[in-house]
């Protein structure tokens, strides 16, 4: 039987990727994403894992050597953060339009400059529209679990792309939890060996990365969007089995004491986890408040946030990226805009707070509720307003 | 294919592993040494292209001009792409996942995504031992985008971003020796090579595939449409490359170098440079300044070959 562990949520990413028996990891050491590499090449060094280590010379390169790997049919990890997901992302945009399943855990970070290790989310917004399927984790035993389904999803044939799991830096990658670790059997019973579809083989020989002129490229974009949005009932499907497998279901939206909210906050990653205890405390002092957590950003679930917010009145957005001189945070923006075509849409209220691995406390969600409330009493809910901003 | 230093067409393999149809310019040496290496290596072999002629050339979807498996995914990436399509197989083999046989992991591109934007990937690869051949196409500027110099460009060509000018003479800085780049990572195997010496350059290309590690082999590619010459010089001109001393074949096994195409006195500079139009606004002095730092280098790859000589 699996049992809950207290163990670094590093580690704990670690050990999925080593139950998922993966083929080859290309990385490069970046903070906070060092640990998770670190455990890696000890699995690898103490022959736990059977796989190639590439100690890369750049994440320009560890994206590249992924390509490499998963188009000669291997499965395929790698792990990057902030300023390393930059340098690679020429190639991460790449690896999606190729179809090739990598997995990415990016250990979520600022963006410089100025330069800063903390967490928040202008890493992942940096490559929102790359094409990965990109799912966030709210906590130790979801970034174990997401990661495990990650390979299952990307490696289906309907799917074919790849998927990174956003695991909050130090707010997750460097904090011990429990952690459930499933054992080898259980995780081979749901994940089978990778049967790639096309790989370089010299007795099937294919050619990859061929280059579009303008009479087929809107064709291979088209292709790209079809493929990518056909994926949503493939993830849902795969955490279906899994939670049947585990006791553990995740969903592309997910939602906290929403029923008879009139008020919900929206966020993504490990904020779900003091938003529900502030939603409690703001519960019992008898506010109508609850939760929307997006876990699934590409594909966007558009019909499951509609359901979420069905009949709500106002959404606090709380964005951990900016879009300077824009129409409001990344996330904000991407809801205003799902909510477009509804008759009656709440109002959104944008916050961009937690920049930087900035604390956002219970009490932050408390303000911020009263602050929405102000700003829909004058009318002016446009935009957005960078929170806790010292004078 | 041990002495065949003797033109004979029955002795080439019929093999080509990129086919006949494709778009490079008439007379470009760069694709007829992309056919020699293509011939040397055989069907058992994986391509990790560079973005470039090459790529631009022969993959314009949804056709394709490769026999081989072949993969490109950027510019400046080979030999990473390569890293990776090397270690991909030597796991999924030793997993018992495909069967165990030699396959050729070829990495290629040109000078820039070589010398210029892929060095770094390159040098990686090096440094790593990926058990893979790298292959330069040296046509000395970015020919794809139109003519711009790279630090491949030698001194005095004229190219669209280091134009022979009132006050400049074209290209301002000398030559990148990229192949005493790859030599200080201390790999097995380096060679120069050029398809006007087409089984030299097949010779050289088996032996590095055969080498166990990483093997570097700089192809010097005339490239007619960018050099001002007319396509039926693009041979001639690869060999007045190697007979003036501005390009030596030479090998570096193991560390030991050894010149290929031995030439007992240099022709002057001036054979090779009077029948390009990139060096057709050279004066006499700058002709002699070029002449002076080919004497110097010439001869310093020469002390470096008696050293090896004398190590042995």
């Amino acid at each position: 039987m699996p049992k809950r562990v207290g163990m670094e949520v590093s580690i704990g990413a670690s050990e999925a990727v080593r139950l998922a028996n993966v083929d080859a990891i290309a990385a490069y050491p970046i903070t906070p994403q060092t640990h998770i590499v670190e455990h890696l090449s000890e699995f690898v060094a103490n022959g736990e894992l059977d796989a190639e280590f590439i100690p890369v010379e750049s994440e320009h390169s560890a994206m590249s050597v992924c390509c490499g790997t998963s188009a000669a049919g291997a499965r395929t990890f790698t792990c990057t953060s902030s300023q390393g997901l930059a340098l690679m992302s020429e190639i991460v945009f790449i690896a999606s339009a190729m179809q090739l399943p990598i997995v990415m855990i990016l250990a979520n970070r600022s963006l410089s400059g100025p330069l800063s290790i903390w967490n928040d989310h202008t890493d992942v917004m940096l490559v929102r529209d790359c094409g990965w399927i990109q799912a966030f984790g709210e906590n130790g035993q979801e970034i174990f679990d997401l990661t495990l389904c990650a390979f299952k999803i990307a490696e289906d044939h309907r799917v074919l792309l790849p998927f990174m799991v956003n695991m909050d830096g130090f707010i997750l990658s460097h904090v011990i939890e429990p952690i459930e670790i499933l054992d080898q059997e259980t995780v081979d019973s749901f994940l089978p060996v990778y049967n790639p579809l096309y790989r370089l083989d010299p007795d099937n020989p294919v050619t990859m990365g061929a280059f579009a002129m303008p009479d087929l490229y809107t064709e291979t974009k088209k292709a790209q969007d079809e493929r990518l949005k056909a994926s949503l009932p493939v993830i849902e499907e795969i955490w279906e089995e899994y939670g049947k497998l585990t006791g553990r279901t995740y969903h592309p939206v997910e939602t906290y004491k929403a029923e008879g909210a009139k008020t919900l906050f929206v966020t993504m990653g490990s904020f779900g986890e003091t938003a529900s205890t502030a939603v409690d405390a703001m519960r019992e002092d008898g506010e109508p408040v609850g939760l929307c957590k997006i876990r699934l950003w590409r594909p966007f679930p558009f019909q499951a946030f509609h359901e979420a917010v069905k009949g709500v009145e106002t959404l606090i957005v709380i964005d951990r990226a900016t879009s300077y001189g824009g129409p409001g945070g990344p996330v904000a923006a991407e809801i205003r805009s799902a909510l477009y075509t509804l008759d009656t849409p709440p109002k959104v209220v944008d916050f961009i707070a937690g920049l930087a691995g900035r604390d956002v406390a219970p009490g932050d969600y408390k303000a911020m509720y009263h602050r929405a409330q102000e700003k829909i009493a004058s009318g002016d809910i446009a935009g957005y307003e960078i929170y806790g901003v010292r004078d | 294919m041990e002495k065949l230093n003797v033109y004979a067409v029955r002795l080439l393999p019929k093999y080509e592993a990129i086919a006949p149809g494709h778009r490079a310019c008439q007379g470009c040496a760069e694709v007829l040494a992309v056919r020699l290496v293509g011939k040397a290596l055989g069907r058992n072999t994986v391509v990790a292209c560079a973005t470039g002629c090459m790529e631009i050339i022969s993959s314009p979807l949804p056709t394709t001009s490769w026999r081989v498996p072949w993969i490109h995914v950027a510019f400046e990436n080979a030999a990473a792409v390569a890293s990776g399509v090397e270690a991909g197989l030597k796991v999924l083999m030793r997993k018992g996942r495909i069967p165990k046989k030699k396959i050729n992991i070829l990495a290629m591109g040109g000078d820039g995504g070589t010398a210029d934007i892929g060095l770094q990937a390159l040098s990686g690869a090096l440094e790593r031992g990926h058990n893979f051949t790298y292959v330069c196409y040296d046509n000395e500027a970015y020919m794809n985008t139109g003519i711009q110099r790279s630090s491949s460009t030698p001194f005095g060509a004229a190219t669209t971003t280091s134009p022979a000018g009132k006050v400049k003479p074209g290209q301002v800085t000398w030559k990148k020796n990229m192949p005493e780049i790859a030599v200080a990572h201390n790999i097995p195997y380096v060679a120069t090579a050029c398809p006007s010496y087409p089984f030299d350059l097949m010779e050289k290309v088996k032996r590095a595939a055969e080498t166990e590690g990483p093997a570097y082999v700089h192809v010097f590619s005339v490239c007619p449409t960018g050099w001002r010459l007319t396509p039926d010089l693009a041979v001639r001109a690869g060999r007045l490359a190697v007979e003036t001393g501005i390009f030596p074949l030479y090998e570096v096994v193991e560390g030991k170098y050894k010149l290929s195409v031995e030439i007992p006195k240099l022709r002057p500079v001036e054979d090779y440079l009077k029948i390009q139009g990139r060096f057709r606004h050279l004066t006499p002095d700058l002709i002699d300044k070029i002449q002076e730092r080919i004497n110097k280098d010439y001869n310093k790859l020469l002390a470096k070959i008696r050293f090896s000589e004398e190590m042995s």
